[in-house]
């Protein structure tokens, strides 16, 4: 299959708009699960609150948050698909910022150092795109995240020593998530990336808050990880937006990676609850967008 | 938790009524300020010509698209989405937006901290949680841009907006020293060891 750096542009552009309008089903399931379990009638409230501006953005075609994050394209290329590297990134780059020029959308990007908007949401080495490959015949798949600032602030990294075991990784995470209360737009998907390295502790923290709710992690040991951490910040009584309650996160989601003998990092990631996602598949068939 | 609908401009007696927990919707005006706006009118000098005396300003950045000036777009912007940011970043400004313009609330997400919560009880003020990430709906509570000031630092302009029944906002901070943030971190600290020893930490 030779890619269609056309269709390519066009659909990031598509994908960055929709991401930005349109929940994916399993976050709005996940409300529907919060709501249902809360206690707390102000968090009830609150939660409500949130799955009405859902409708809203969808009726009124308007946006979630006024966040439009910083563009993140993971793109997973499988055998037999032929495209020029740089080419692809180029498309990819021109289809974002086309999207916040022609949509229009809020630029959420400046220079580092300077400050500097550009208008365009995209800058030196931003939008993020990140490349994997797949073992899918003749598939190509890109998936856009806006990633909102409020939550991304929410990132942490410790080097753990081995000494500290798993209880300094549980620690951590239950740590980070009580000193970032309200900040990160709860509830939230927690991403804990552990092992590694530490760039690569980091990216896993990332691909974990990213992962659909209801995936479970791949390694046995980092599932059950998810599930004593997931239940475990739900009892510290944050709640949605901070204001207390039982939802303070839809789930815990764990990434691993092995490490060194003398290492035990670990890194936390978090989404908020516009936990905003876009995806397409292109085939020989055709393009198929979804979440 | 009682809920009551207030007309901007508001008096200090009306804030001082309200305590943390109680819920309200603002009607008629409201103004939009940012890291930047605060910055240059509190760090560089300059001034607004809008009288925020008894108003409601809100830590904000729209989505806005320019249009010819026009009845429903007065200043020449269409709101597109309006939303809310985290107010820790502008925690210096809630003093002298009191002090020297005689603001009343402050709309923000994430709450603010312990120089706000001293400048509240001298002044008479109050903050008011909106819950963040939900611009779509907020957008729907704002009838038009009437008009912007300090605009070279658009989008985070001065901006004035003619709303209507803005919220339900929660009184997360009232003019008493009452925060329903302190509380919560004090339930989650309070929770804290049970939580770790529940998962078998330091077994
Ligand atoms: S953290 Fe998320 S929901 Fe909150 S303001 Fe940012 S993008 Fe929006």
């Amino acid at each position: 299959m030779k890619l269609d750096l056309d269709a390519v542009e066009e659909t990031a552009k598509h994908l960055y708009i929709q991401a930005l309008k349109i929940l994916p089903p399993d976050i709005k399931a996940g409300f529907q699960k919060l709501d249902a379990s809360e206690t707390n009638p102000l968090a009830k409230s609150v939660l409500a609150t949130m799955i009405k501006n859902i409708d809203v953005a969808e009726d009124t075609t308007n946006l979630l948050c006024q966040d439009t994050g910083i563009p993140i394209y993971n793109i997973v290329i499988g055998r037999n698909v032929e495209v020029d590297g740089q080419s692809l990134k180029d498309a990819i780059r021109k289809g974002c910022e086309r999207a916040t020029t022609e949509h229009p959308l809020r630029s959420s990007v400046v220079h580092p150092i300077t400050r500097v908007n550009e208008q365009t949401s995209c800058g030196i080495r931003v939008p993020v795109i990140n490349v994997d490959f797949s073992n899918a015949e003749e598939t190509f798949e890109m998936e856009m995240i806006p990633k909102g600032s409020g939550s991304e602030n929410g990132s942490f990294l410790k080097m753990c020593i081995p000494a500290e075991g798993v209880d300094g990784i549980k620690t951590f995470v239950v740590d980070k998530v009580m000193e970032v209360g309200g900040r990160v737009c709860p509830p939230t998907i927690v991403g804990v990336g552990v092992g590694g390295t530490s760039d690569l502790c980091t990216k896993l923290a990332k691909k974990a808050g990213a992962r659909a709710l209801g995936s479970v992690c791949d390694d046995p040991e980092g599932a059950k990880l998810e599930v004593a951490l997931s239940d475990a910040v739900n009892q510290l009584g944050i709640g949605p937006q901070g204001l207390g309650g039982d939802s303070t996160a839809f789930a815990v989601h764990v990434e691993t990676a092995a490490t060194h003998i003398t290492m035990n990092p670990v890194a936390v990631n978090i989404m908020c609850h516009s936990a905003r996602r876009a995806r397409a598949t292109f085939t020989p068939t055709g393009v198929e967008i979804g979440f | 938790m009682a809920e009551q609908t207030i007309h901007m401009p508001c008096t200090e007696e009306q804030v001082r009524d309200l305590k943390a927990g109680d819920t309200v919707i603002l009607e008629d005006w409201l103004y939009g300020i940012r890291d930047a706006t605060q910055i240059h009118m509190f760090d560089h000098g300059r001034t607004t010509r809008f009288d925020l005396n008894g108003h409601a300003v809100i830590h904000t950045a729209p989505n806005v698209k320019k249009v010819p000036p026009s009845n429903s777009c007065p200043a020449g912007y269409e709101s597109i989405c309006v939303g809310t940011t985290t107010s820790q970043r502008m925690e210096r400004f809630t003093r002298p937006l009191m002090a020297q313009y005689g603001v009343r609330m402050i709309i923000g997400k994430g709450g603010l901290g312990e120089e706000s919560r001293a400048a509240f009880r001298e002044f008479g003020g109050v903050y008011l949680a909106i819950i963040g990430g939900t611009a779509a709906l907020e957008t729907t509570w704002i009838e038009q841009i009437t008009d912007v000031d300090l605009d070279d630092l658009n989008p985070e302009s001065l901006w004035e907006f003619k709303i209507r029944g803005f919220g339900p906002l929660l009184v997360a901070m009232d003019s008493h020293g009452g925060s329903l943030y302190d509380s919560v971190k004090q339930t989650a600290q309070d929770r804290r060891a049970e939580v770790l020893a529940g998962m078998g930490v330091g077994a």
